[in-house]
């Protein structure tokens, strides 16, 4: 895909639309594993049959008792079209527009979005269930390989939230994350990167070597300052297309073992109402861009904690501000997904860093944890659980939450 | 025994709902039959657009009383489907006369609407896929089709240019023009590889049918045809992963057993076509070629009414337009005429069997209903 030219800004910016987003309750199990970066369809229980469409019943033995459960992605092509009328706002506006349909191996059979190098049936393909621009998952073939781009391919660019060619503002750049996730960002060609960095007045490790790179502008930027936070947004809100807020407080203890609120006053102030203050200033200007072409505003990414979906009392006031996070998070997904700006959250296993000291391994380091950002971003995931630790949690925690919490707790 | 064989003008929008179209089409077989109200003592109502409505809720409206009533959503299998519940009702006794009636209005937006929550499975696993409808899903039959016997995009235009000559010889088609085989190649493409002539245009409009016993018929001195076969089959051949076939395949030896004739004995037909792709489908299933023959048929055989092997003698809904589930009715309610020497025109001389074939409700991939009926004039 070319960089795309100089928007004229006499002519309309599009106006976000999204594709038909009414799902049966059932089909959202769709959703809840692509949101993972997951393809998972029911599977009896009793008899083993895959189904799809999703059901409330086996079509097979009429057993009700049908789990979601990960399934081959390999299929055949059988058959494509190129819709060039649509009944829908959404795809009206990208048309023509490519399906297929596809037989799984693991049985039924697909309607599915088909990548630009998917031609010709009969052709094997590998399926994946994605998030579309609604936030519900559908399903698109790709060609049988790995590592296919999607980031160049009209309609699947369309559901991803691949930061090349796009804007983006990373809220804190003095950390090794921030600065992980801003060599990352360029990597993917990145067009403009802001880095926030807070206490302008003093120059912190690994500003130098930001300065340095094209892509970045440094921009002073304090998220428990509303001023400061609104005087940016008035700057550059109407230009970024991807918010990544990575700015935190992390200290440890619970509550036995500090005395006064200062200390968790301070992680709120950040972790809750920093994300509080950019949405309230950044969001607005993000949904009207939702559809600004090809590298319309499309995502903003919260670095949360595993420790949001169950306390760790090591680190118990930490913890409480990152399920606020999290809850509020929620929030601003569903304020966001009318302009079909993703809402990506990221609950790592505790970062190898100085504030997890005491902590064993294994812990994620920075430049993976911003790997895993950037990637789903890419791969369009709105749930990313970087590290073994946080796979391992988010397992215990939907398998038995109580357990986890006495887990814990031990 | 079928008598009076109703259409109401079809029309591309209407403002009316669809109880003001089902009226007409009850109006009208009371004034074809001389019949009043009252003796009308059953009642099958098809209708997309009905809703909240069922046809309960109709004969309130109406101010009918009927005695036997049935709700019949079957989309393009439902006037076979309502034909073989009322004659069998007459058959009990149940009813005297039934009403078979079928119809939809189509407003500016309504049919988007209609696609949108057609079905659980299409709302959660095709809509969201381009929202291209019906269009999408025969585009997938269609190419499928093509590929594996063959056929091309002239072999789809002989049957919608022969469909349209028939059509301009039927007053109430919608489309007035006639049709050329360089006018159908030439013309948008919708969802490769169907076209703008592959593809009905929605419409409002309503039909309908009395069904009685043939005693009753002749003291009334109705015209009447007689029924002689039906099959309805549903959701045939599931694990096919793309649909080639449906109920008919199963079902044809039945079908042409009730009747003791053969296929070659049949002097018209009427498919269900809302893309020429399942017309095709159903001659094949119905035994006039064999599966994967059909281009190799179309290309031996003209279609149109005075031509040989008669298809879609008004037009077919291709032509006619697609009123909702009165398109499932087109045919039947054409059949009847032809049976009872009604077709001005169009009469296909000497006709003595007519078959009539319905398809509906692609729920997901595929159209699930089947079912067909061959009727025969009188005195055959």
């Amino acid at each position: 895909m070319q960089r795309p030219k100089r928007k004229n800004p006499v002519l309309r910016t599009r106006l976000p639309t999204l594709p038909p987003a009414a799902r049966s309750r059932v089909a959202l199990g769709l959703t809840a594993a692509a949101a993972l970066g997951r393809f998972e369809l029911q599977q009896c229980r009793d008899c083993g049959t895959v189904q799809y469409p999703p059901r409330e019943a086996c079509q097979k033995c009429l057993s009700v008792v049908l789990d979601w459960k990960a399934q081959p992605t390999e299929g055949e092509l059988l058959a494509q079209t190129v819709l060039h009328h649509s009944n829908d706002l959404f795809f009206r506006e990208r048309l023509p527009w490519r399906l297929g349909l596809v037989k799984l191996a693991c049985g039924p059979t697909v309607v599915s979005h088909l990548h630009e190098e998917i031609k010709n049936p009969p052709m094997k393909v590998r399926i994946r269930a994605m998030l579309d621009r609604a936030g519900q998952a559908v399903i698109a073939a790709l060609p049988d390989k790995e590592n296919c781009d999607m980031a160049d391919d009209r309609q699947l660019r369309e559901f991803t939230c691949d930061p090349k060619h796009r804007k983006v503002l990373v809220t804190d750049g003095k950390t090794a994350l921030g600065q992980a996730l801003i060599k990352e960002l360029v990597s993917a060609k990145t067009e403009i990167v802001w880095v926030g960095y807070a206490e302008p007045w003093k120059k912190f490790a690994g500003f130098d070597e930001l300065e340095k790179i094209p892509q970045v502008t440094l921009m002073p930027l304090d998220v428990t300052d509303s001023k400061n936070v609104r005087e940016l947004a008035a700057e550059i809100a109407g230009k970024v297309d991807i918010v990544v807020n990575n700015a935190e407080v992390h200290r440890s203890f619970g509550i036995g073992n500090r005395q006064g609120v200062e200390t968790a006053r301070a992680e709120m102030d950040v972790n809750y109402f920093g994300l509080l203050r950019l949405a309230q200033e950044f969001g607005p200007a993000m949904r009207s861009r939702g559809a600004d072409g090809s590298s319309s505003a499309v995502a903003w990414v919260n670095l949360l904690s595993i420790y949001a979906l169950a306390n760790f009392p090591p680190h118990g006031t930490f913890s409480a501000s990152k399920a606020a996070a999290h809850s509020l998070a929620q929030c601003l997904r569903a304020e966001m997904r009318p302009a079909g700006v993703r809402v990506v959250n990221v609950f790592p296993g505790p970062i190898d860093d100085e504030w997890n000291q005491l902590l064993p391994p294994p812990k994620v380091a920075p430049a993976a944890l911003a790997e895993a950002i950037v990637g789903a971003l890419r791969e369009g995931i709105e749930d990313v659980y970087p590290g073994d630790v946080a796979q391992e949690w988010l397992a215990r925690w939907r398998d038995n939450p109580k357990a986890l919490e006495r887990e814990l707790s031990a | 025994m079928l008598a009076a064989p109703v259409t109401v003008p079809y029309v591309r929008y209407s403002i009316r709902a669809a109880h003001w179209w089902l009226a007409r089409a009850f109006d009208s077989l009371l004034k074809k039959s001389n019949l009043s109200k009252d003796e009308i003592d059953g009642l099958t109502v098809s209708s997309f657009t009905l809703a909240p409505d069922t046809a309960i809720g109709l004969t309130q409206h109406l101010g009918l009383s009927p005695r036997w009533l049935d709700h019949v959503p079957l989309g393009g299998a439902s006037a076979v489907v309502a034909l073989r519940r009322a004659a069998r009702a007459v058959q009990a006794g149940d009813a005297d006369i039934v009403a078979c009636i079928g119809g939809d209005t189509n407003h500016v937006d309504s049919f988007r609407l209609t696609l949108a929550n057609f079905s659980q499975f299409a709302r959660d696993a095709v809509y969201p896929y381009g929202a291209g409808g019906p269009n999408a899903s025969f585009a997938f039959l269609t190419a499928h089709y093509m590929r594996v016997h063959g056929a091309r995009r002239e072999d789809f235009g002989k049957l919608c240019v022969a469909q349209r000559a028939n059509a301009l010889k039927f007053p109430s088609a919608l489309f007035k023009k006639p049709l050329t085989m360089e006018q159908y190649l030439a013309a948008r493409p919708i969802a490769e590889p169907l076209h703008l002539f592959d593809c009905v245009m929605p419409c409002a409009g309503a039909e309908g049918f009395l069904v009685l016993s043939e005693k009753r018929a002749q003291a009334l001195r109705l015209p009447f045809a007689r029924l002689k076969a039906t099959i309805e089959r549903h959701n045939a051949f599931p694990s096919d992963p793309v649909q080639m076939r449906a109920g008919w395949a199963l079902d044809r030896d039945d079908l042409y057993g009730q009747a003791g004739v053969e296929p070659k004995a049949i002097d018209f037909v009427e498919t269900y076509d809302d893309y020429p792709v399942i017309s095709l489908m159903q001659l094949e299933d119905l035994g006039f070629c064999s599966k994967g023959d059909g281009p190799a048929f179309v290309r031996k055989h003209s279609f149109t009414c005075e031509g040989s092997f008669p298809l879609n003698t008004s037009g077919g809904q291709l032509s006619v337009g697609q009123a909702g589930a009165a398109g499932g009715f087109l045919g039947m309610v054409e059949a009847i005429r032809q049976l009872t020497g009604e077709a001005g025109e169009r009469q296909v001389k000497g006709a003595k069997f007519g078959l009539v074939s319905g398809f509906g409700m692609i729920n997901y991939d595929r159209g699930l209903g089947s079912g067909a009926a061959i009727l025969a004039a009188p005195k055959a």
